[in-house]
């Protein structure tokens, strides 16, 4: 048994901070925002997915709303027709999402770039189109939808499975997985030479990306207490790849801050300007790119870059001959 | 089965396939140059249509004066997108530009809304709005006018790159940068010079589309999908690919409408089955029809 190095845990500093923030934080904000917090940690949830996707296996995705939708519809029918308990179909969302993620990884191993950008947007334009199709009615409710229960606040289980999440993220990715992942994304042909079964990691890459997205579709089909086609629309999956993005790819840690960003963006965006506020959104996301270039991760070197830059100005002026 | 509608559908379906064609030529050139496909494409040819209509509707300009100016605004309105959006954030890699360019289309698709009110507004054609008989085929002039403008476009552009001093330099900025800067070509003018004549031909795609799509701030999305899809069928990088993939499209699913039961029942069938089949040829395709697949070297 190896001691934990105080590097390692200098790195779960940060951790067991968020975690005690956000243990107490139901008990420092009112009521009315906790819904809120928990989309945020849906968000997070559906995001590192994103990431583990794009992030690291290099692979875009247009289309991880409609795993989200998967999830959702699966603990909606299984709530509904089945009397399932709510909390036993979050794991199912998660399972069924995560199969049909990693069976859509074969047709999109031979495709790169653009051409995986357009197939995946297909499915998230498919999947709009199939469950309120009238041919599918019986199953999923139709335009209609279908009316889990009454809406809930799942904020300790939410944050509890996204801790798991992270974690889980984490775990995997500093091992083999991380390394092969890595390698496919920055040199395909020598990972393969190097003895990497590139068809095994990248439908691997997709089915865990799908099965994160499928338990946060879950969840939020328990916090809005209903689905129907317009919960999973394909500006969805547009909206995570932007959260991935300034959160950082390959940041699983950053993944909060793309969270936090399509949570509370277009509330604040509201709040500036009532008349028009997609000008406000898109020029706020706009301005971030600008000074983050590369997501959240960059905060940090780029404000220490700037500290220093003010002590060599400072100490420049100082040491002037006056 | 009834040969002048079969002959009908697909001249309605050539004429769908020409707004994409404008439309995908442009994110043809776009991908070229810059390596990333345009969200923010459709809703510049939207913004384009916007202005358009002020012209013609506020200012009172004939269409076609109306028409041309459009162009060029949106031509500079490119130029602009690329100086002061696209080229400092090149940097922060590919992604963060796709980032970039879907922060544009929320934003015009905001701003529309905010100018011009997010109502559905009527939009004029140039073309008179009765049909012609043709073969005992009977034909809209609006889908003819249609083809014609598609095809001139497409035509002008493609000889602009072959045969002109200056689309070589353009082609040349896009393939090699590098080397074509130590040639002595003006790169960053040449990158410029192509998101405006991209910008341009979505103002045409929107201009052609508005009097049949209602012309409302999101009313582009759709053509760009479309556009995207048949581009990619062609082969992202291939001019020639994105206008064969577009009317193949166009006909393709003007037919599937038309003749399959199973769509014709469920008319919200209609995208996923068309991008069905475009996936499908994409897994025996890669690089699309026209595409050439890249060869890496280890």
């Amino acid at each position: 048994m190896q001691r934990p190095s105080s590097r390692s845990l200098a790195q779960a500093a940060p951790l067991v901070v968020a975690v005690a923030v956000f243990a107490l934080l139901p008990r420092l904000v009112d009521e009315a925002s906790l819904p809120r917090l928990v989309e945020v940690g849906i968000f997070f949830i559906a995001i590192i997915g994103l990431n583990i996707l794009t992030g690291y296996s290099g692979q875009i995705s247009l289309g991880h709303g409609a795993f989200m939708g998967i999830g959702a519809y699966t603990t909606a029918v299984l709530a509904t027709r089945y009397d399932v308990p709510d909390a036993w179909t979050i794991p199912v969302a998660g399972a069924l999402a995560g199969l049909v993620g990693f069976l859509f990884g074969f047709p999109a191993l031979r495709l790169h770039g653009v051409y995986l950008a357009l197939a995946t947007f297909g499915l998230a334009v498919a999947f709009v189109s199939l469950v309120q199709s009238t041919k599918l009615e019986g199953l999923t409710g139709g335009g209609g939808g279908l009316q889990v229960g009454l809406p809930q606040t799942p904020y300790y289980l939410t944050w509890g499975i996204a801790l798991g999440a992270f974690l889980l993220g984490w775990l995997l990715l500093r091992g083999k997985l991380g390394r092969a992942l890595r390698a496919i994304r920055d040199a395909p042909v020598a990972a393969v030479s190097s003895g990497i079964n590139l068809a095994a990691y990248k439908t691997l890459a997709f089915g865990l990306a799908a099965a994160y997205a499928g338990v946060a579709g879950s969840l939020l089909a328990l916090l809005i207490g209903f689905v129907n086609p317009y919960s999973f629309p394909v500006s969805l999956s547009i909206t995570l790849l932007v959260g991935t993005a300034l959160g950082g790819f390959g940041s699983l840690s950053g993944s909060i801050f793309g969270a936090l960003f399509v949570v509370y963006a277009p509330l604040y965006a509201e709040d500036i300007s009532k008349e028009a506020p997609a000008v406000m959104y898109g020029l706020i996301l706009l301005g971030l790119l600008f000074l983050l270039p590369g997501g959240a991760t960059q905060l940090g070197p780029r404000l220490a870059s700037l500290l220093s830059l003010l002590k060599v100005r400072t100490k420049r002026l100082y040491s002037r001959p006056s | 089965m009834d040969w002048s509608e079969l002959a009908q559908q697909t001249i309605a379906g050539l004429a769908n396939g020409g707004v994409y064609a404008t439309l995908a030529l442009a994110l043809v050139l776009i991908h070229r140059a810059t390596g990333v496909i345009n969200f923010a494409q459709g809703e510049m040819g939207m913004f384009a249509t916007y202005i358009a209509w002020s012209l013609i509707f506020t200012h009172g300009l004939t269409y076609w004066l109306a028409f041309f100016l459009t162009l060029l605004i949106a031509f500079l309105g490119g130029v602009g997108i690329y100086g002061v959006v696209i080229r400092p954030l090149q940097r922060g890699g590919q992604l963060t530009v796709v980032v970039a360019t879907i922060a544009l289309l929320v934003l015009l698709d905001g701003l529309a809304g905010w100018i011009w009110s997010p109502e559905v507004r009527a939009f004029t054609s140039p073309f008179p709005n009765d049909l012609v008989i043709v073969g005992g085929v009977v034909v809209s002039w609006q889908d003819l006018g249609t083809i014609g403008v598609s095809l001139a476009c497409v035509a002008l552009v493609l000889a602009f790159f072959r045969l002109t001093r200056m689309g070589l330099h353009m082609r040349a900025a896009a393939l090699r940068p590098g080397t074509s800067r130590l040639l002595g070509i003006h790169v960053d003018l040449m990158l410029a010079t192509g998101w405006g004549l991209a910008a341009a031909l979505a103002a045409v795609a929107g201009m052609m589309a508005a009097p049949i799509l209602p012309l409302e701030p999101s009313f582009m999305l759709t053509v760009l999908v479309y556009a995207f899809a048949a581009a990619v069928l062609g082969g992202i990088d291939s001019p020639v690919g994105a206008v064969v993939g577009s009317y193949a499209l166009g006909v393709g699913i003007s037919l599937l409408s038309t003749y399959v039961d199973f769509i014709t029942d469920a008319p919200e069938l209609e995208l996923p089955v068309a991008l069905g089949v475009l996936l499908l040829v994409l897994v025996v395709r890669p690089a699309g029809l026209f595409g050439r697949p890249v060869t890496r070297r280890v």
